[in-house]
């Protein structure tokens, strides 16, 4: 019974029944070590942003802008690079500073105005993402650069973001784990976790008891961004390049992530190992319909289905959860 | 209502239906929790008694973009001519991320061989030399003619971009044309950024310029926009190459709109009912054909027979399907061809 009402029960019986389900049907390829890489290095990306925005989710808003800060992150490394010559870790670390700047405007905004968190980020995912084709072309005329492999300090970056860490797995599935253990451990053990299930579940009450909402929420806005930053510096190192339009729709696939992974819409209940099983879920899927080969036009099908089916669940879990308390 | 459409329709179909017992367990497991059984299993184990032989195709082609139906179509075709299963998968925007996790779970699922397309070498290369590592055929189509022999891969189809746009600039400027604007629909695909390259230098011979101009083909409004504002921004502008179909029709539909039809010298890459429509008009001068459905058909046969004979044309080279002009004199004679789907 303890373990049902844990937010992301539903969604490892989902994930252990998805990968069950294509295991038998597209057979020993999907269950290759191949097979798992292949959904584990796409469930990363989306994993380490998911981690952050399950947190932001928690304490009861959201993060639209993500998808367009990846683009941006990426074409200010390779811009710095590439443009204006720089060498490779300069350029992250001013990039990093640019994320965190956006995140906390994000955060601020949404703090100050007291509107929607979904406006004021709906509204920097367009700003962003126009700012980012317009600057690149402005002073590049393209909006694509390549040739990160030649820049100084590429060969480290490598390493530690972009390479591959044993055989086919990716060096992002450590960052992927390492972050969700370091925030499964800030929600579950210590002050600051309990202030973000206080900020999203009940936040009048909580800004009574003296948690510090506004500070709360900027902190995770600029934790969101900073995720974002992560996934767009890790692509750009691996595929040695950036266009202004990676990302696109990553906002939306992170909300879908944590939601099947069982955090709920109105904030104050989730977790983020439920957004490391639904990313999971997301990689199994997207990949596991490409190997037993069905036209990956169809994920999108499977993906909205499976959106509306963990709501429900969700809401089953939620009148439980009130029934037990 | 032809066989080429038909064709598409029941590839699609027979998807749908491998994909239809996978959604309905999805759906039905994740909405019942933990209660249901993994006895789901058995669905889809209906492919036994196919031939064994399965050919993967990854390429980069947008799903709004109908170059890569004819493409597809080929592919299917030589699919169903040869008894072997064919399998056609694509990212549904230009995402060079996504098109390598195709390439990536395309190798897991130890296909006989594998066709790719090679718009970004250095964003795919990792996970086209994983298939090549893990033994499986490969060679590339469409965009690759400068990658594909430093990937080790068996061979390209497709035509040389740079001598084409090269081509296309010889005639541009034979025709009076001065300034001529390259109109990318793929920024980032350096396939197309070779064709720019040739028609500048195909247009130099003669003293004229080339500039490059960027569009989304996602919203054809936008792109009409951007062609109007580069025309108006530049009245020297007397002549243009768009790099696609999808960027044709909104050149077409801009040089209308402003006015300039007729002023300014248009030629485009590839071909649709609707562009071979417009070059037999003369609102087009010319379009360059590099015979879409042979690099699908082709890919497939090459790689069929390859896994039989373990021969390939030339030992191992660049197989040209163009490019080729169709103008106004033969525009007329290709038009029910491209209806099916087939050119």
């Amino acid at each position: 019974m303890k373990l049902l009402v844990r937010p992301e029960a539903s969604a490892a019986a989902g994930a252990l029944l998805i990968w069950l389900l294509f295991a038998a049907i597209a057979g020993p390829p999907f269950r290759s070590l191949e097979g798992a890489a292949a959904a584990l290095n796409a469930a990363a990306p989306l994993g380490i942003l998911a981690v952050a925005v399950a947190l932001l989710m928690i304490a009861g808003e959201f993060d639209l802008s993500v998808g367009s800060i990846i683009g941006a992150a990426g074409m200010s490394v390779m811009l710095l690079t590439r443009h204006f010559d720089w060498s490779l870790w300069p350029a992250i670390a001013l990039t990093v500073l640019l994320c965190a700047a956006i995140g906390f405007g994000n955060g601020y905004l949404v703090v100050r105005t007291g509107l929607p968190s979904f406006i004021v980020t709906l509204g920097s995912l367009f700003v962003f993402r126009g700012l980012t084709i317009a600057v690149s072309r402005q002073l590049t005329q393209r909006t694509q650069l390549g040739g990160l492999d030649e820049v100084a300090g590429y060969r480290a970056a490598q390493t530690l973001l972009g390479g591959d860490l044993v055989g086919p797995f990716q060096v992002s599935i450590l960052w992927w784990i390492g972050l969700a253990a370091l925030a499964t451990w800030v929600l579950l053990r210590t002050r600051f976790g309990n202030w973000i299930f206080a900020t999203g579940g009940a936040p009048e009450a909580a800004r009574k008891l003296g948690v510090p909402v506004a500070r709360v929420k900027i902190v995770l806005f600029i934790l969101t961004a900073l995720a974002a930053c992560l996934v767009a510096v890790i692509q750009a190192v691996r595929f040695a390049g950036a266009d202004a339009l990676r990302g696109e729709q990553q906002e939306f696939r992170a909300i879908i992530a944590v939601v099947i992974g069982g955090t709920l819409l109105t904030g104050g209940y989730g977790s983020a190992v439920g957004a490391v099983l639904g990313a999971l879920i997301f990689g199994t899927v997207q990949q596991g319909i490409v190997i037993t080969g069905v036209d990956a036009d169809w994920f999108q099908v499977f993906l909205g289905s499976l959106l509306v089916a963990a709501v429900l669940v969700n809401n089953f879990v939620r009148s439980r959860v009130a029934g037990t308390r | 209502m032809s066989g080429a459409v038909k064709a598409s329709l029941s590839r699609r179909l027979r998807s749908g239906i491998r994909a239809l017992p996978i959604l309905t367990a999805l759906v039905t497991m994740v909405a019942c929790g933990s209660e249901s059984g993994p006895s789901a299993g058995k669905a889809g184990a209906g492919d036994a008694g196919r031939s064994a032989v399965r050919i993967v195709m990854v390429t980069h082609g947008q799903t709004s973009d109908p170059f890569w139906s004819v493409v597809a179509n080929g592919v299917a075709d030589a699919g169903r001519e040869l008894g072997v299963r064919v399998e056609y998968q694509a990212p549904s925007s230009f995402d060079m991320v996504r098109m390598s996790q195709l390439i990536d779970a395309a190798v897991a699922s130890r296909p006989s061989a594998l066709a790719v397309s090679i718009p970004d070498p250095s964003a795919t290369a990792r996970s086209i030399k994983a298939a090549i590592a893990a033994g499986i055929p490969a060679l590339s189509l469409n965009a690759g003619d400068e990658a594909w022999e430093r990937l080790g891969l068996l061979g390209h189809i497709g035509q040389t971009e740079y001598e084409a746009g090269r081509a296309a600039g010889e005639r541009l400027a034979v025709h009076g044309a001065k300034r001529v604007l390259c109109v990318n629909h793929e920024v980032g695909n350096t396939s197309l950024d070779t064709r720019c390259r040739g028609l500048r230098d195909g247009l130099a011979k003669r003293g004229a310029a080339m500039l490059v101009l960027g569009i989304n083909l996602a919203d054809p409004e936008d792109a009409t926009q951007r062609i109007k504002n580069a025309l108006g921004r530049d009245a020297a502008v007397d002549g243009m190459l768009t790099l696609g179909p999808g960027g044709a029709a909104p050149a077409l539909t801009a040089l209308r709109e402003s006015g300039h039809l007729g002023r300014i010298a248009i030629g485009t890459f590839d071909l649709t009912p609707e562009v071979l429509a417009a070059v037999r008009d003369g609102r087009l001068l010319f379009a360059i054909d590099q015979q879409p459905y042979l690099q699908g058909y082709l890919a497939v046969v090459l790689l069929t027979k390859y896994l039989e004979t373990k021969a390939i044309p030339g030992g191992g080279q660049l197989i040209r399907t163009g490019p080729s002009f169709v103008t106004r004199e033969t525009a007329a004679d290709v038009i029910a061809l491209a209806k099916r789907g087939i050119r």
